[in-house]
């Protein structure tokens, strides 16, 4: 056989098939189309990685799917035979899992550097245009991927999800039905989101992926940006042309070798990763009788968690559901606005202070995000004693109002020498920044995000808490005092309530 | 080749019979497609439709009156009215049975009126705890403190032959309160 194909000759059999499939000269031209050669940078690979990624999320995908069974009842449960008793399942989810965030990562830098260095302006506005969209649906696919990981995060994070749509003006309670696909999160929900996942979203992204190369391959990949060269729609596409013509150089191999050495160090990152660091979850069953959970959004979501606990709580439906429309729509109009004129980042400074401001801002949100100082920490009233030296040498009274704070999950909210919930301010020194009134008014009437406790304490137990509190300063700076009640009340007046 | 005039229309007032028939084929097509298009759409909206008015609402039993004891608030669980054979355990709800006194109930859903998370109850200090982003709640389920804007969601009750029943049987979102449906808010914490 080998010496019958050597005979014929590979070229022959190559000739046999160009002539009946004629791909061959568009294949070369395209291969070989000139380009400006200064656009053979590192800092031009990114589209060419994601789109690498995207490959790899479409084969490991395919494998998940030949174990993977989209039933509410059985996801759970097949995630932890890929986990354990298929082999390598486990590196295969981790690929997935990891490659996943890759691609949103390598997408977003993707986009920065094109914003940075005005490849969306004429004439590629479409091709920015289509861009959006696949960001969209990348997003889309990192969200609905974490719902099929069927777990007590993903089922908590559809509640999330049911919650948020649910605020729509009077369509809301019909996008939820249509979201979850019935009137609870169920196997009906899993099932429309592994369609979305698997099916719809997937061949939007081929399809309009395979839009976005056609452009950058029809119009040509943006020369790099000098500042001074101003982009014109009259004149723009012939000084492109001209430039390709006098300074170009064929994309393959001038080009593609570096997008080809950063294809494969992206992957080697990725599987470098998947064994290092192994799938993600599945988390606890998806049982919404277990109620001990705290559930998390994935990584790329975490800013989202921050910003909903941040934000007043008069501001938040305004803000999730007019917010998104208003970012998407000004990066669709983002090409029309500035369709024309300076490409070079170094005479933009609007726009390079615009990424620096929204990714420091996604960066503190996301790492708010992770500590996530606004939850109460359900344990830490029985599982964090109040350390020995906030109660040596204090009175019986005292270490009965110890024994109040931890009881009445007061910890769960304030910090005690770093430890406890940092919901409420830490309590080290409060004796220093409140007076007993203000202390007892704090505690039963609440106020600035506290509960009021008066329902739930005794006057005695009160009393036993405040005189606890008034003990907490620093050594040798004083409590708080009222002046006014030494004057009249005299010096006794600050120890009415057995205070020393 | 020579050209035959007949096959493309010479202006555009008079038209071929193929271009009459193209359009008309175009037509039909379109016509198939509304005809396609009912049941399709139908298929896709039909979770919406099916839970008009109460159509996914019913009455479920959480256990026998004497669970509850007078004064406390005790965690049960329910299974969904709606089951489908793929649910697993997702059909089965949790939720927040306060007996007041008596006959008199509170049955608040396990669902954070802020995002939906699972609500913890602690009975020392009388409050509902949200782990997700630290909204609290009050033992009669008003509002206390965080990001919430209101109070609990409530199932409707009533007790029947010593079994405590609420309806539901549908998520309860900030959006579609199923507390609505009883017309009344959480009194508020005095």
């Amino acid at each position: 056989m080998r010496i019958l194909i050597g005979k014929i000759g590979l070229a022959k059999i190559g000739d046999w098939f160009d002539r009946r499939l004629q791909l061959a000269a568009p294949i070369r031209e395209a291969a070989e189309h000139p380009v400006p050669r200064n656009t053979a940078s590192w800092f031009y690979v990114f589209g060419s990685a994601a789109l690498t990624v995207f490959l790899l999320q479409l084969v490991t995908g395919i494998l998940l799917a030949l174990i993977y069974v989209p039933s509410a009842s059985e996801a759970w449960s097949s995630l932890q035979a890929l986990n354990h008793d298929v082999a390598l399942g486990w590196f295969i989810r981790a690929l997935h899992g990891w490659g996943s965030n890759f691609m949103v990562a390598i997408v977003l830098i993707h986009m920065v550097q094109v914003f940075l260095f005005g490849a969306y302006k004429f004439p590629r506005e479409l091709t920015w245009i289509i861009g959006v969209l696949l960001l969209l649906m990348t997003l889309g696919m990192a969200f609905s991927g974490q719902v099929l990981r069927f777990d007590q995060d993903a089922y908590w994070g559809l509640g999330i999800g049911a919650s948020i749509s649910s605020r729509v003006p009077i369509i809301g309670p019909a996008v939820v039905k249509l979201m979850l696909g019935g009137p609870i999160i169920a196997g009906a929900t899993l099932s429309r989101f592994f369609a979305l996942h698997v099916f719809v979203i997937p061949g939007m992204l081929i399809a309009f992926v395979g839009l976005h190369l056609m452009m950058v391959l029809k119009l040509g990949i943006n020369e790099w940006p000098m500042p001074g060269r101003i982009v014109k729609r009259a004149t723009y596409e012939r000084e492109y042309h001209a430039l390709t013509r006098q300074e170009g150089a064929p994309f393959v191999p001038y080009a593609i070798w570096k997008d080809l050495f950063f294809a494969a160090f992206i992957i080697l990152a990725i599987a470098a990763c998947a064994f290092y660091f192994g799938p993600f979850g599945p988390t606890g069953q998806p049982d919404p009788t277990i109620i001990q959970t705290a559930p998390k959004p994935d990584y790329f979501f975490l800013w989202l968690y921050a910003l909903l606990s941040l934000l007043p709580p008069s501001m938040e439906a305004p803000f999730l559901l007019i917010g998104p429309a208003l970012v998407i729509l000004a990066l669709i109009l983002l090409p029309f606005l500035s369709g024309e004129g300076e490409k070079s980042w170094k005479r933009r400074p609007i726009a390079v202070l615009t990424v620096l401001l929204i990714a420091i801002t996604l960066g503190t949100f996301t790492r708010f995000a992770q500590f996530a100082p606004w939850s109460p920490q359900m344990s830490a009233w029985s599982g964090d004693p109040v350390p020995a030296r906030f109660v040596q040498g204090t009175t019986a009274l005292e270490r009965q109002g110890a024994l109040v704070f931890q009881f009445k999950q007061c910890r769960n909210c304030h910090s005690l020498g770093n430890t406890g919930g940092q919901r409420g301010p830490a309590l080290d020194g409060v004796a220093v920044r409140l007076t007993q009134d203000q202390l007892i008014r704090q505690v039963i009437q609440g106020g600035g995000n506290m509960p009021a406790y008066g329902n739930n304490l005794s006057p005695a137990q009160t009393t036993a808490l405040v005189a606890f509190l008034k003990t907490l300063h620093p050594a040798g700076q004083s409590p708080a005092r009222d002046a006014s009640r030494d004057i009249v009340l005299g010096d006794s007046g600050q120890n009415a309530s057995g205070q020393r | 080749m020579s050209t035959k005039p007949a096959l493309v229309p010479s202006s555009h007032e008079t038209i071929s019979r193929r271009g009459l028939f193209m359009k008309l084929g175009i037509l039909f097509n379109g016509f198939a497609a509304m005809v396609l298009a009912v049941p399709v759409v139908g298929f896709l909206v039909s979770s919406v439709t099916r839970g008009r008015g109460n159509g996914y609402l019913s009455w479920v039993p959480l256990g026998p009156i004497d669970e509850f004891p007078e004064g406390e608030t005790r965690l049960a669980t329910f299974r969904n009215p709606n089951v489908m054979p793929t649910d697993g355990k997702t059909v089965d709800t949790a939720c927040w049975v306060r007996r007041v006194a008596g006959e008199k109930f509170q049955v608040f859903a396990i669902n954070c009126a802020h995002l939906g998370c699972p609500v913890r109850w602690f009975p020392q200090s009388g409050l509902f705890m949200c782990p997700c982003h630290g909204g609290a709640y009050y033992r009669d389920g008003a509002r206390a403190s965080g990001p919430p804007e209101r109070g609990l969601f409530e199932y409707p009750y009533k007790v029947e032959n010593g079994l405590v029943t609420i309806q539901a049987g549908e998520l309860p979102t900030p959006g579609a309160a199923i507390a609505s449906l009883t017309g009344e808010k959480p009194p508020c914490a005095s």
